[in-house]
């Protein structure tokens, strides 16, 4: 039977990765490879990098002594430097999953670089809601099972209204959640990534009625994130949000074998997961 | 002999996965564009993401077409179609129109049926497969293997006896053919742990019949 999928996302910032809070507050928690090996061996069944660097490049040997040496920046090649490129092609070496990449692509040449490099699948925001024809040009152009379009929510506070937003979160693009969701699936997107803004590091668990409401209206996988502040919140997303595969980020990387003991709760709720 | 892999670029898909998981197993792999190239390789993978049609003119634009018919039909040398590569080893294929296949493995490429299931397509994630071990690319398991899958269309084969593999989603999905030496995964070994790695060393084990 098709598993439901757990996945992990890392947020890579001026080539480190940090967790993040509603999209600003950004807390560096190691470097990009380390986890990649135990993330694999505790049978996450895929990885998602996303790069949320404002600047186009950066030397990663100077971030690494702004922070100071660690016991895990053993792991960097000394190669390893300047781009989320140079990070694509080191963690892939590593990754016997698929891997999805994210962040600042908006061509058709930022598309190739990336799969040339060792990425699976690339995740597109911000140039798909600028230039939706983008996402036609890609998928024919890569297939569509490569091209995933990351669409980003925020809920108004006060009316409940939920509205995508682009720019790291910054702007609002005009669309809503589902009409959004349904152009992407018709334009040739494969999967959806479905970011709540405000549920983005808080813990407060998944925006379910955002996602099952998106997940009811596309014939697409849609993956859930942002909220996630314990394991039965997977548990949540998939059943009660409709999501195909779950995804967070900032509960895995505190926790020593976080992803079997969400893969545990998980079946123990009847979930049938790879373990 | 230790093996000499080639892995044949024919302008669709990523290639680099593959050669990332070959190149686990200590062997010598190449990414090959020239079909000249294959000459040199004792075993040989045919990857591959994208349409049925886009592929046969890649390989065919190339001259792939004729180079595998020599080397695989005739000197026997092993080969492993992975995903749309298995699917192009078929004798004909049915996504966006009519498409003549390499016709190594009998049989025909045809959407995935969900009218009784309603199941989402593609068929994307990590999926049981029972596997048989007559067929020397299926053995070695001592658990049910899972593999990563991402696929719409799939392989059904003439015959039976070529099946080495099936998982289910809304019908029975062949997973995994052997014909003799030649191969064929719909899953991506490249992409599932360590069950995919069993299938690499199972593919290099095998010498030209």
């Amino acid at each position: 039977m098709l598993k439901p999928r757990l996945i992990p996302v890392l947020l890579l910032k001026n080539g480190i990765l940090v967790r993040s809070k509603n999209f600003t507050f950004h807390q560096h928690t190691g470097d990009p490879l380390g986890q990649v090996e135990r993330y694999t061996a505790w049978k996450a069944d895929e990885l998602i990098y996303l790069d949320i660097n404002r600047d186009d490049t950066h030397d990663f040997r100077e971030t690494m002594s702004v922070i100071g040496s660690t016991s895990s920046n053993k792991n960097i090649p000394a190669t390893m430097t300047n781009d989320v490129v140079s990070v694509i092609r080191s963690v892939s070496e590593k990754c016997m999953i698929p891997l999805t990449v994210g962040g600042k692509i908006r061509s058709i040449d930022d598309i190739r670089v990336r799969l040339a490099n060792g990425a699976d699948k690339v995740s597109i925001n911000t140039q798909a809601l600028d230039n939706p024809s983008f996402i036609d040009h890609a998928a024919r152009t890569f297939g569509n099972q490569c091209i995933v379009v990351c669409i980003d929510v925020k809920r108004d506070p006060g009316t409940g209204v939920c509205e995508v937003y682009k720019h790291f979160g910054r702007d609002p693009a005009g669309m809503k959640p589902i009409a959004w969701a349904k152009e992407v699936e018709r334009r040739g997107a494969g999967e959806i990534l479905l970011q709540s803004i405000d549920r983005d590091g808080t813990g407060t668990g998944y925006d379910l009625a955002l996602i099952r409401s998106v997940a009811e209206s596309v014939s697409i996988p849609v993956i859930a994130l942002g909220g996630v502040g314990k394991f039965s919140d997977f548990v949540a997303g998939l059943k009660e949000g409709r999501a195909s595969a779950v995804a967070a980020a900032n509960i895995f990387h505190f926790s020593e074998q976080s992803i079997i003991h969400a893969k545990q709760e998980m079946q123990a709720s009847g979930i049938d997961v790879r373990l | 002999m230790s093996p000499s892999v080639a892995i044949i670029d024919y302008g669709v898909g990523n290639l680099t996965s593959v050669a990332n998981a070959v190149s686990r197993l200590q062997v010598e792999v190449r990414i090959s564009a020239d079909p000249l190239e294959l000459k040199n390789a004792t075993h040989i993978i045919l990857p591959g993401v994208g349409s049925f049609g886009e592929g046969m003119k890649g390989l065919a634009e190339r001259g792939f077409i004729p180079a595998l018919q020599e080397e695989v039909r005739t000197k026997k040398k092993p080969l492993l179609g992975i995903c749309l590569g298995m699917q192009l080893l078929a004798t004909e294929g049915f996504e966006h129109g009519h498409h003549q296949g390499l016709g190594f493995i009998p049989g025909s490429v045809r959407m995935i049926d969900t009218t009784q299931s309603g199941l989402r397509l593609p068929h994307i994630g990590w999926n049981d497969v029972a596997v048989s071990d007559r067929h020397p690319i299926a053995r070695g398991f001592t658990h049910m293997p899972i593999f990563y899958f991402v696929h719409s269309f799939h392989l059904v084969p003439e015959q039976a006896d070529v099946i080495a593999g099936t998982c289910e989603y809304g019908e029975r999905i062949v997973a995994l053919v052997q014909s003799a030496n030649v191969c064929g995964a719909q899953f991506h070994p490249e992409k599932s742990h360590d069950d995919g790695l069993r299938i690499f060393q199972n593919f290099l084990a095998l010498s030209s019949c």
